[in-house]
């Protein structure tokens, strides 16, 4: 049963988790941030409030969050073809799980940016600092803790999505909790595959919170 | 020597929203000179924070405009006017300190906004704190100072652009009564030393009072009235000067005499004003200390202690005028210490 080969399978399921979660997160990243920092300054409270601008933003971010993780996993099969040539395997999750993520990461981002007092949003405005100044230098560094923390939200979501790509043969230790556990009643590799799940879980979870309480500097 | 550096030119401003406008300025117009401290003090919603910050058009005024040396700052472009914001250094009643950034950090950060180099503004960075007494607390969190202290901050950083003009927007209004004296000093002194013009909101006349050359009224968006101190506050015309100068001008004055006396009523006509007659009479007032008396068939029964006057002659008017008018008047030993 814990033949070398099964176990060569689980680190090799651990390995593509990983990859899954954490390219998919980077690149989410790479099209979420920006979208929530637009979202936030195109507010009517923002810094250059455009209301047409915030509610095309907006909507897209609202379908996108609102289609199931395992719906858009199909549907945008030919689109995940085209990105990674295949719809299959571990880099045919990583367009659906970016796709799933950038929206919930523009929205958390947005969260955290307004969380940045108003009051010294308004103090570098009468510095005569610009926008790009106010959005990296202020609005970034003081939600500092909070955009940390709210990362580690998003892996830990994304990791959970990624189990589910094991449905559609995604690869990752939900791929293979599902077929071992669900389609060929082993329920021991099943329970093995979600604990290590659970593991990388609380793993990310305490490396995030301590990143978040290092750079915090509004507590001592 | 009268060189205007600060001309607010019939601005308005109002504020529209979905079911309702706010007219919160309603054409002011008002000149402050080159190194003068002017107050602009009214009631809170008066319309002064407002009217503040269209000085460095944070606000944009709905109609007129604001001239600060020679720029109209209407006319500027976006770049331009935030050129402008680096001559006019503004500070606050909550600080708005970066938190996350060191009190050497914060100092630095309008000098980084200028492009200066890192070390140049680290550099007078330090002096700045040296200016504003807080050397040793370049490396502390603002989260580890106290109020007064990062006011302080916010003051150097205030400073670090030489800035021409500093406008406190209510900036001693989250301070205790000492630090505010000891922060108005501050400006003063920043006021004297280095000639900038200093603007200042607050709803305290005690703040114009400490420190301020010139005044300006708000009432709910209006201009009511502008001269130096001693003008409005020797003939305040307008009711809105009236109320806010009597609020200071008009304290109460505490008792300090010692000398207290009860007198008991036992024959007096309930409706005969003793004690409010004796007042008018004497010109002087007494405190009631305790009042026991009620009506009983239209006669007052009951007693009451006064504290008497510090004059001894005084007194003596009193305690006679109070026989005379058939009460018992007794002596009370050490009653007030």
């Amino acid at each position: 049963m814990w033949s070398s080969a099964v176990i060569k399978m689980i680190a090799v399921g651990v390995a593509q988790t990983l990859t899954m979660t954490l390219v998919s997160t980077i690149v989410a990243y790479i099209i979420g941030l920006p979208l929530g920092i637009a979202l936030v300054i195109t507010a009517d409270d923002g810094l250059k409030p455009n209301r047409a601008v915030y509610k095309i933003l907006d909507v897209i971010v609202n379908i996108t969050r609102s289609i199931p993780f395992i719906i858009l996993l199909i549907l945008i099969i030919p689109f995940t073809r085209l990105i990674v040539g295949k719809a299959y395997g571990t880099a045919g999750t990583i367009p659906p799980l970016t796709l799933a993520a950038a929206p919930f990461i523009a929205r958390m981002v947005e969260s955290s940016l307004r969380e940045v007092d108003p009051g010294v949003i308004e103090a570098a405005q009468s510095m005569g600092a610009s926008i790009w100044t106010i959005i990296f230098k202020v609005m970034i560094n003081e939600a500092r803790t909070s955009l940390i923390i709210n990362a580690t939200i998003v892996l830990g979501t994304v990791l959970g999505y990624s189990a589910m790509a094991g449905t559609v043969g995604g690869g990752g230790l939900g791929d293979i909790a599902i077929r071992y556990g669900y389609h060929r009643y082993q329920p021991d590799i099943m329970l093995v595959t979600v604990a290590l799940l659970v593991i990388l879980v609380q793993i990310m979870q305490v490396i995030g919170t301590h990143i978040a309480k290092r750079v915090d500097r509004r507590i001592n | 020597m009268a060189e205007p550096i600060i001309q607010i030119k019939d601005v308005s401003k109002t504020f529209v929203s979905s079911d309702n406008e706010v007219e919160a300025l309603k054409n002011i117009n008002l000149t402050i000179e080159k190194g003068d401290i002017y107050g602009i003090i009214g009631m809170s919603g008066a319309g002064k924070s407002t009217l503040v910050r269209t000085l460095n058009f944070l606000e944009k005024p709905t109609s007129g405009t604001v001239i600060i040396e020679d720029k109209d700052l209407s006319t500027l472009s976006e770049k331009e006017l935030r050129e402008v914001r680096t001559q006019i250094a503004m500070i606050f009643q909550h600080f708005n300190l970066l938190m996350q950034r060191n009190v050497l950090d914060n100092v630095c950060f309008p000098m980084e906004i200028i492009g200066m180099k890192r070390t140049e503004a680290v550099e007078r960075a330090r002096e700045l704190l040296e200016v504003v007494g807080l050397s040793e607390k370049e490396n502390a969190y603002p989260s580890q100072l106290s109020g007064g202290q990062k006011q302080r901050v916010a003051i150097a950083r205030g400073l670090a652009t030489n800035p021409k003009i500093l406008l406190c927007d209510e900036a001693t209004s989250a301070l205790d009564p000492t630090t505010t004296k000891a922060i108005l000093e501050l400006l003063k002194k920043i006021n004297a030393e280095y000639g900038i013009t200093i603007v200042i909101i607050t709803h305290e006349m005690t703040v114009v009072q400490e420190i301020c050359s010139h005044v300006a009224i708000i009432d709910s968006g209006d201009l009511a009235e502008s001269g130096t101190v001693e003008e409005i506050f020797s003939h305040p015309k307008t009711p809105a000067a009236r109320k806010l100068v009597f609020m200071v001008n008009h304290k109460i004055d505490e008792m300090v005499g010692k000398r207290c006396i009860r007198i008991t009523f036992t024959e007096n006509s309930s409706f005969e004003p003793v004690i409010a007659n004796m007042v008018l009479e004497c010109n002087a007032p007494v405190n009631i200390l305790l009042a026991d008396t009620q009506d009983i068939g239209g006669i007052a029964h009951g007693q009451m202690i006064l504290q008497l006057p510090e004059d001894a002659a005084l007194q003596e008017r009193m305690i006679n005028y109070l026989i005379n008018r058939n009460l018992d008047v007794e002596e009370l030993e050490s009653y007030v210490e």
